[in-house]
């Protein structure tokens, strides 16, 4: 039994929830023990970062100062999610590498009694963990479901490989952990060029021509070269870019792209043989149903599209928004 | 006095002449951001995924910061197209910290009021809402809050609703805010404390 | 232990500004006043600042005040011994004082150099000056040695630095012991085809100088050898070579290449041709390779891996091949050492995002040289890597793996060149369309800016950015098929992809693979790239700072040929130059035995690495040989009775050095205290 810190990270909670039940299939049957961060927040994805520094680190910060407190004896934090990982990683690296800055971030965790020691805790994400803690020698031997005949692209995206403060994984471009991994659960895995290109990131939101763009490349190339089944991704953000929004990519370029984007935790599951609803699968927008039929494994089709015309109802209303102008005025009160 | 700019330009001198502007970016980035190396290579320009739809490079804003053009970078929309891919980040010859940079000059174009589409910033902000007033994002709620804050987004976006109820039918995800930590008084105290870090 | 009780001698204290390198930090003046004044007690008689000391000016005021004044002890404050020793002890020979009877102590390296903070940096003259004061009146007169100079030269390295050396050196009269790793001497330059910016041949330039060098009755050509050993010193090395066996019989051999034609063994070359050609498992690298003998490479021999073939030995017609033969060790006497052991080329898979090894167009520049090689695999013909296609567009990319931070830091000086005659030969020989990348187009040397001109008049496409990447995922049908070269086009400042069909990296140039071992072997040392260091960036180029070992070429830093040929030529002039004086002086700071405490315990004789000291029998005690002895003060540390001693380090002069050194930082503590 190996014992971990978790930060599982917003996603888990809500979009990724199918990400969430195959990460905890999964771990327990590698007898991995994870334990979450008690009252964790919100890393502030790349956002928090756009609008103001020190606030954006000392809100990640916060986990570090819980995970320490949490530690008993663990020193790792694991994060299932490609951003939160980089977030928590780099707010580790700076405080350490710049002394100045960590006694700030830690001046600011002082204002709500908290305090964290630069370099005390490793941050790493799920898939390594998997590959060089539990090792594919103990995955294969998992393995009762080969996915013999499931071509796969494995994407691992930008922020695992890049910039890779920790000097983890063994490529910053061509990083082969994950095709090694989906090998060992009898995958035929592709040479996938882009493994390590962007899915768009937020583009989604703010630029959608630019992203659009994007998971064109990366599903057109999965699909039309390399004649994918599925792809692979590694983080949520990654998984609902190219899943999400494969739909209105096809509509902005007229094309017809059907290419299921799977978590390499519900793969592994399978290959180990759990049920394929327990592992979240029916929630993806593009089906995996097709695609992983064809290897004798039956999973449920995700529910049927709601009517289009029906007007979206019952969104929450959220705390008054304070404007970007506003914002400015008060960072500038702030500075006087 | 735009007449004593006009005049200066006129005269083939920079229009601006801010050569703290560099040093300026520097500091305000955590660790060492080497921005000052840059030797005009393009590896960064030539690497960026979003470098098409980029109003400059962001080896040409590295050129401009030299020449203290405050004005022009921060009303690009060159680090709002940043996708935080670190292409650039890990190429770069110089070891500059490219993608953190970016983030600074976002900071800086925020905090100057200087932002031209506030598209981006507005989604930024958005969503800090969320984190700062529950300590927890929310994905549904953000793209529905986004949209209707950025209507024109929507408009070039006609399928983001059936998307958002997609979420709803297809993940299961519940409609509600999400829940409020523990913490929240302790966060907010963290948070007030860092902004005035950030501004001393 | 504490000094005896100081001798009376008389001493001058010299405090030179060096311009304003001293005196811009140190203030001088008040630094000879405080001299002259606090440390009269100690024996100083006169203490003086100057401008340049090192002048001639500088030097008579010394002699002057040893005639005039009487000194019998002289302290210079100013640079580093390394750069000045020879000149301060030189006038006080002149004067009548022994050299030896001289001190020096470097306020500027040590002091000005490494600090802004002008009263620290005054405070700490004071001490080094009182420092050196102490010591010196303990100081003994000595005399220096003589060695003669044996006049046999090894020179290390058979590429065309190696070779202009050895014949310079042969050409003047002295034997040459020429040593080469490889079967051939002939170096990289024998692998080129064409030649920047003349574009003259590369066989034909070289091979005529390699004929000589192989058959000069001074050089004794020793390839397929390596060094093993170093001992000695200048004058008087002993060195050991390995001469691996190439399991044929030299002295029947003619060369005649029935061997290599009869071999059924063909490998990959990895070395000559650069991994884009074959070659027998019995082979020469190349048709003019000099000496003509072959080689059997054991790895890739059937005979050796399974013990049958042999038909290499069936079809030799004088009975050559020898599958039995051993290496030999051989020992020879030189007096010095030329290094001239070239580059590595830069291993472009270490750049991922460049695809080399990955996708099979993309080439280095050394398998481009090969291939445009009339001798090479593809008989000089520009081809894909399935061998017959030509390719319509061809992309050259600079500085694959030189400046830049994640690689190598540094320019490897040559590639902006080299890549522009690639451009040429594609020109010439495709007549397809070129691309060059790169960050800033560096063309110093003499016609090659016009030769960059040339190029450009020739109609190659110039863009000025650093490769992005190189990819074969199309974006857009025309892509399909292409390798894409992604690239910022600084100068338009927008993002361009371009198909082409081949890629050239012009890789940079790295210090061999083992240049920290080999540096080690022979005691010199290297930058933090691992290029050999000279003993003077500028003015002594190709000397090091152990005597009697010099470097030339690109083992000292990237070169192009004409500067690798200078450099060879310069370093044998050195040699001659030592060789000429025919004898040479040797510190006289040697180890001495003291026989009257001496106990034969021999630990110093374990210790020594230069195999210095003797066990005289008859009277049971340790002898230092003076001329081998380098005054390392090994012998001093291991000596339990304290019997060894090191002439002008004795303990009594330390200790008194450092008393006046902290005497001093002790009195400026009282001063500020009160």
């Amino acid at each position: 039994m190996s014992d971990y810190i978790f930060y599982p990270g917003c996603s888990m909670e809500s979009s990724a929830k199918a990400y969430y039940d195959s990460v905890m299939s999964v771990c327990q049957a590698l007898d991995i023990q994870l334990n979450e961060i008690d009252d964790w927040n919100c890393c502030g994805a790349t956002e928090y970062l756009s609008l103001e520094r020190m606030p954006a680190y000392a809100l990640i910060a916060r986990n570090l100062a819980l995970a320490e407190k949490q530690s008993n004896g663990s020193k790792t934090v694991v994060a299932p999610c490609s951003a939160c990982y980089l977030n928590l990683a780099k707010a580790d690296h700076y405080m350490h590498e710049d002394k100045a800055f960590g006694k700030n971030i830690n001046e600011a965790l002082a204002a709500g009694g908290l305090h964290y020691t630069p370099g005390k805790l490793a941050v790493r994400h799920l898939l390594d963990v998997v590959l060089n803690d539990i090792g594919l020698e103990a995955v294969k031997a998992k393995v009762v479901k080969p996915l013999t005949g499931l071509r796969v692209a494995p994407y691992i995206g930008c922020m695992l490989p890049r910039p890779d403060y920790g000097n983890r994984y063994s490529d910053t471009e061509n990083p082969t952990e994950l095709d090694d991994l989906l090998r060992a659960l009898g995958a035929d895995v592709i040479d996938f060029p882009l493994r390590t290109a962007c899915c768009g990131g937020h583009m989604t939101q703010i630029g959608p021509g630019t992203a659009f763009e994007l998971i064109r490349r990366l599903v057109s190339t999965a699909a039309d070269q390399y004649k994918a089944d599925v792809m692979v991704a590694v983080c949520p953000m990654c998984q609902m870019n190219l899943d999400a929004f494969q739909g209105q990519m096809n509509g902005y370029f007229k094309t017809d792209y059907h290419m299921p984007i799977l978590f390499f935790t519900q793969l592994m599951g399978i290959a180990f043989g759990a049920d394929a609803k327990e592992l979240g699968f029916g929630s993806e927008f593009v089906s995996a149903r097709e695609a992983m039929s064809r290897i004798g494994v039956q999973t449920p089709e995700p529910a049927a599209d709601a009517p289009a015309k029906k007007k979206p109802a019952g969104l929450p209303m959220p705390p008054p928004l304070v404007h970007a102008s506003q914002t400015t005025t008060h960072s500038k009160e702030a500075g006087q | 006095m735009p007449q004593m700019i006009d005049e200066r330009a006129k005269a083939g001198l920079t229009p601006e002449e801010d050569l703290s502007l560099l040093h300026e970016v520097s500091m305000k980035t955590a660790g060492d951001s080497h921005v000052e190396m840059c030797i005009q290579c393009g590896t960064c320009g030539g690497s960026c995924p979003a470098g098409m739809d980029m109003d400059h490079t962001p080896r040409a804003i590295f050129a401009m910061l030299r020449a203290g053009m405050r004005e022009a970078v921060l009303k690009s929309n060159t680090p709002w197209m940043c996708v935080s891919c670190y292409y650039c980040t890990v190429r770069c010859p110089q070891e500059i910290h490219i993608t953190d940079v970016m983030y600074t000059l976002k900071n800086m174009a925020v905090q100057s009021g200087m932002v031209q589409d506030s598209t981006a910033s507005d989604f930024s902000r958005t969503f800090i809402n969320f984190v700062e007033n529950y300590g927890r994002s929310f994905e549904i709620g953000l793209a529905g809050l986004h949209n209707l804050i950025h209507p024109r987004l929507a408009l070039r976006l006609p399928n983001m609703a059936p998307m958002a109820i997609g979420m709803l039918t297809k993940k299961g995800m519940s409609p509600l805010p999400p829940k409020r930590i523990k913490g929240m008084k302790g966060l907010k105290k963290i948070l007030k404390r860092a902004k005035e870090l950030e501004a001393a | 232990m504490s000094p005896t009780k100081r001798p009376k001698e008389r001493i001058g204290v010299y405090v030179c500004h060096c311009g304003s390198n001293i005196a811009g930090v140190v203030d001088v003046a008040e630094v000879s006043a405080w001299a002259g004044k606090e440390l009269e007690q100690d024996g100083v008689v006169v203490a003086r600042d100057y401008k340049f000391m090192c002048s001639s000016l500088g030097q008579e005021l010394i002699e002057r005040d040893i005639k005039e004044k009487g000194l019998t002890r002289v302290v210079v404050a100013a640079c580093s011994p390394h750069l000045h020793e020879p000149t301060f002890r030189a006038a006080c020979a002149r004067a009548g004082v022994n050299p030896y009877l001289f001190e020096m102590t470097n306020i500027r390296e040590q002091d000005s150099w490494v600090t802004t903070d002008k009263i620290e940096a005054t405070k700490k003259a004071k001490a080094l000056i009182a420092a050196a004061v102490g010591r010196v009146a303990y100081q003994k007169p000595l005399e220096s040695l003589y060695v003669p100079i044996d006049p046999n030269v090894l020179v290390v390295g058979g590429g065309v630095t190696g070779i202009q050396a050895a014949l310079e050196i042969a050409n003047s009269g002295q034997h040459v012991y020429l040593v080469e790793r490889e079967p051939s001497i002939g170096g990289h330059m024998a692998q080129f085809d064409k030649t920047f910016p003349t574009l003259d041949c590369s066989a034909c330039i070289l091979t005529p100088k390699m004929f000589d060098a192989g058959n000069h009755k001074n050089i004794t050509l020793l390839t397929w050898s390596e060094v093993e050993k170093v001992e000695g010193y200048i004058g008087n090395f002993t060195v050991t070579i390995r001469k691996r066996a190439r399991y044929i019989d030299e002295s029947l051999c003619t060369g005649c290449g029935v061997c290599w034609e009869k071999c059924p063994k063909k490998v990959v070359d990895p070395v000559f041709e650069a991994g884009l050609g074959y070659r027998k498992a019995v082979y020469v690298p190349f048709p003019q390779a000099v000496p003509k003998y072959p080689v059997i490479d054991r790895e890739n021999c059937t005979y050796y891996l399974k013990g049958t073939c042999k038909a290499c030995e069936k079809f030799c017609p004088t009975g050559a091949i020898k599958f039995d033969q051993q290496d030999e060790i051989l020992t020879v006497k030189v007096g010095n050492i030329i290094l001239a052991t070239g580059y590595d080329l830069f291993d472009a898979r270490k750049i991922p995002n460049y695809g080399y090894g990955r996708l099979p167009n993309v080439f280095t520049s050394l398998e481009f040289e090969r291939m445009t090689n009339a001798a090479g695999p593809t008989l000089g013909k520009v081809v894909l890597r399935d061998g017959v296609t030509q390719p319509k567009s061809v992309a050259i990319i600079h500085c694959v793996g030189s400046r830049d931070k994640n690689y190598n830091n540094y320019c490897s000086g040559i590639c902006c060149m080299q890549s522009l005659k690639f451009a040429h030969l594609v020109k010439e020989k495709t007549g397809g369309e070129v691309y060059q990348f790169y960050i800033d187009m560096r063309t110093p040397g003499k016609t090659y800016d016009e030769f960059y001109q040339r190029i450009i008049q020739e109609g190659a496409n110039m863009i000025r950015g650093k490769v992005a990447e190189i990819t074969d995922t199309a974006r857009h049908p025309s892509e399909e098929g292409k390798l894409i070269v992604q690239v910022e086009d600084t100068l338009v400042g927008k993002q361009r992809r371009i198909p082409v069909d081949m890629v050239v990296l012009s890789a940079g140039l790295e210090a061999r693979a083992d240049a920290k071992e080999v540096a080690q072997k022979f005691g010199i040392s290297c930058s933090a790239d691992d290029w050999f260091i000279e003993r003077h960036p500028k003015l002594d180029p190709v000397a090091t700072m152990t005597d009697g070992v010099f470097v030339a070429g690109a083992c000292q830093g990237p070169k192009d040929i004409p500067a690798s040929v200078a450099q060879g030529a310069a370093a044998a002039a050195r040699v001659l130059s030592i060789i000429g004086q025919g004898e040479i002086e040797i510190e006289a700071a040697t180890a001495i035995v003291d026989e009257a405490t001496c106990v034969g315990c021999k630990e110093c004789i374990a210790s020594c690495p230069y195999q210095a000291i003797q066990y005289l029998e008859d009277k049971g005690k340790a002898y230092v040989q003076e001329a081998l002895c380098k005054g390392c003060g090994t012998c001093v540390g291991t000596c339990l009775p304290k019997s060894i001693s090191l002439k002008h380090f004795t303990d009594e002069q330390i200790v008194a050095e450092m008393i006046g050194a902290m005497q001093t930082m002790k009195s400026f503590e009282t001063v500020e205290a009160a």
